[in-house]
């Protein structure tokens, strides 16, 4: 009997088609499959940038060969075949718009089809939209704004070539090029993403966004992105993606730095919705991100936010280095995973400094036969006298095929330290669903109000803009809307 | 001559092959408020849970009409839609889901439903508003997480200003009187007879006659092992009240 209304959850849930699968048909300039040498060179060329960065990309390629890819997480997948993967699709018109009317229609399209028009975007939000279709940012709002205030935001190929010294200083400054396998490899191929530095003292007048697509396919992405928050200013930051559904898995293998000096502030946030494969768990985007950020002045802070919602393989902990003393490091996230999805994921807080505090919140959701697993370190080092760490982790399921696992890996060097750790396990109720078709919702609007409740923590933490988009992804309705 | 709201005939229920309701006949009309009575285990709660759509209950025989509509076809957010309210013995705690949000979708579905736009969120608010003062729940309690730490009696005056919120045409109360204080008891009556009126019905479930003291029946049934075998006045109430249910077990084995 319960296990009668759990299967037509179950089924309910496992019948819905990823709604943003489309293709959009634009002409792209694509190379070979395959990597060498000679493929990182003619990339680097392509992009017109100067030597360092190719001693930089030869340098990780390099190092990536001697690496072996990384199998302790709890996943299953195929693993990629590198030299089946283009490294380089760029749209082959003009790679730069000073307006709207310029942009290739179809690409508009696709945004409208996505909901997220730049038009309205623009005017309602007042973010900065830089859009990277394919590796190569093709649009870039709000620049001359953001000028004024000595704000740098655009693509990180404009950066090497504009400013590079910030970049040389910088890349790699937090994820060295031989971090692990997939930051290697992003390393030596990435091929565009988005670069911003805020100077001292400012405060970044909007949230400055980036929406990525997954276009080409069978294309790789690496995007590279890289955050300079100078003393005492603060930035937030929104990252977003949906892709076109595919048959063949694609692979996103992306780095994110970011750097924070003394007295500044920085919000990271994501909403991930990658095609997550078939029902059958055909197809999907394998997702092997590695993020890291640095609270490296005193009173530095980093907050990261993330609904991760798609992708068939999600392996990414967005990570802080509480660097200096009394900084503080965030993470907040909620994991949904459907049908065949896989998702491991989690975050590390390494307290350095002293007086450093660290917050972690987990909400992991769980359906059909996917398998969502939390993976956290919380390390304190023997001279951050007085750090703290709080960290919860609370997992949902809905259905009884699916899984939900917690690893929390604690390592402290200073006996003045306090870890706190809390873990909960719940299952939607049929009693809880009954209640809610009681009052005259239906199955699926029961379920999504119970998830939203569940990840109502974390979903507070989300910019407005973004909010939103999360609540749609989640496909909640009403949440936040009144009251 | 009123219209009957609900009409019960012959209603046979069974949970894992084990028979609950035994042929219920019911009948109740516009503006009239019944009370079921009996003892535990007669089936009370189950005919309430059947009505309301619990799929744990298998029907096997019998015919509900509700509206004209055959009820028994309806799945339990339709029957919701159509004007049935159940007020739970035991309301669930959904959390981090506040009260307003939840009203705000239920209602959207029940306007939906009767091909009403959405109300904009200020009309939404002032009919909270409204329906607070009228069933003496505190904005405290509204703008709380849905039964989240609520007292017992905190969720029965809950369920209560759930019904006022989307005015049922049926409202059923199984055993709203368990576990309240006089107080309580008070709040929870007085608003069920605010929202009374010539257009509604009443299902009133309960094991003793002090709530009827405060909501008082036009009919009073007796429910014993799944059937109905008593049915009168609220006079009814009283002789259960001062003779228990012995007597009646008597009858119906005798």
């Amino acid at each position: 009997m319960a296990k009668q209304d759990d299967d037509i959850i179950l089924n309910e849930y496992s019948n819905k088609e990823y709604e943003a699968g489309f293709v959009t048909d634009i002409e792209t300039e694509v190379f070979e499959k395959g990597l060498n040498e000679d493929i990182i060179r003619r990339l680097s060329e392509k992009k017109g940038e100067p030597q360092f960065m190719l001693d930089f990309r030869l340098k990780a390629y390099r190092r990536w060969l001697e690496m072996e890819e990384p199998d302790w997480a709890l996943l299953e997948y195929e693993k990629p075949d590198f030299q089946a993967i283009s490294y380089y699709a760029a749209p082959k018109s003009a790679p730069k718009y000073n307006s709207l009317d310029e942009v290739d229609p179809e690409l508009i399209k696709t945004f409208e089809k996505l909901g997220i028009p730049l038009n309205e975007q623009k005017a309602l939000a007042g973010v900065a939209v830089d859009v990277v279709m394919d590796s190569v940012s093709v649009h870039t709002t709000f620049q001359e704004t953001l000028k004024e205030k000595g704000i740098i935001f655009c693509s990180i190929s404009e950066a090497i070539r504009e400013h590079p010294d910030l970049v040389e200083k910088y890349l790699a400054s937090v994820v060295p090029i031989g971090d692990n396998y997939y930051a290697a490899l992003n390393s030596a191929v990435f091929s565009d993403g988005s670069f911003a530095y805020i100077p001292k003292g400012v405060r970044c007048p909007m949230e400055l966004s980036t929406y990525f697509r997954i276009n080409q396919g069978n294309t790789g992405q690496f995007e590279r992105t890289l955050i300079i928050a100078d003393e005492g200013s603060y930035v937030s930051y929104l990252e977003g993606c949906t892709a076109p559904q595919r048959d063949e898995n694609q692979l996103h293998a992306a780095v994110v730095e970011i750097v924070v000096m003394k007295d500044a502030e920085v919000k990271y946030s994501t909403v991930q919705n990658w095609y997550p494969g078939d029902k059958n768990g055909k197809g999907g985007v394998y997702n092997f991100v590695t993020k890291r950020g640095i609270c490296k002045g005193d009173n530095s802070k980093l907050s990261w936010t993330q609904v991760e919602t798609g992708s068939a393989v999600t392996w990414k902990y967005p990570s802080t280095i509480l660097k200096g003393d009394n900084s503080v490091g965030e993470f907040y996230s909620v994991a949904v995973t459907n049908n065949h999805q896989q998702a491991d994921t989690g975050t590390k807080m390494i307290h350095i400094g002293k007086n450093t505090k660290s917050t972690i919140i987990s909400k992991g959701i769980s359906l059909g036969h996917s398998n969502n697993s939390y993976r956290g370190l919380v390390k304190i080092s023997a001279n951050a006298e007085n750090s703290r760490n709080f960290s919860q982790c609370d997992s949902l399921l809905i259905g009884d095929k699916c899984g939900a696992h917690t690893f929390p890996y604690i390592e402290s060097e200073n006996p003045t330290a306090i870890v706190e750790h809390e873990a909960t396990t719940s299952k939607v109720s049929e009693d809880e669903v009954f209640y809610c078709n009681q009052r005259g919702l239906d199955t699926e609007q029961a379920v999504s109000l119970i998830v939203n409740g569940f990840a109502k923590e974390v979903l507070n933490q989300l910019p407005m803009e973004f909010a939103v988009e999360a609540q749609k992804l989640l496909a909640l309705t009403l949440e936040g809307s009144v009251g | 001559m009123s219209k009957t709201l609900i009409k019960i005939e012959n209603l046979h229920a069974s949970i894992e092959g084990k028979e609950i309701l035994k042929g219920i006949n019911l009948e109740i009309k516009e503006g009239e408020v019944h009370a079921i009575m009996g003892p535990n285990g007669s089936g009370k709660s189950t005919l309430s849970a059947v009505l309301a759509g619990r799929d744990i209950y298998e029907v096997t025989e019998g015919k509900v009409t509700f509206n004209g509509k055959n009820l028994l076809e309806l799945a339990p957010e339709e029957r919701s839609r159509e004007g049935i309210f159940l007020a739970f013995q035991y309301p669930v705690e959904i959390k981090g889901v506040s009260i307003v949000n939840f009203m705000k979708a239920a209602l959207e579905q029940h306007r939906e439903h009767k091909g009403l736009e959405p109300l904009s969120p200020a009309e939404f608010l002032k009919l909270m508003k409204e329906k607070k003062e009228l069933v003496e729940i505190d904005s405290k309690l509204t703008n709380r997480a849905v039964n989240e730490g609520f007292s017992g009696g905190e969720k029965k005056k809950n369920e209560v200003f759930q019904m006022a919120m989307l005015d049922p045409k049926l409202a059923i109360l199984d055993e709203t009187d368990s576990g309240l204080d006089i107080d309580a008891l008070r709040i929870v009556a007085n608003g069920v007879n605010k929202l009374r009126n010539e257009h509604n019905g009443f299902m009133v479930i309960t094991h003793y006659q002090r709530l009827l003291d405060y909501i008082v029946p036009d009919v009073v049934h007796v429910l014993y092992d799944g059937r109905i075998v008593k049915t009168g006045g609220k006079e009814l109430a009283f002789e259960l009240e001062e003779k228990g249910y012995d007597w009646i077990k008597q009858e119906v084995e005798a």
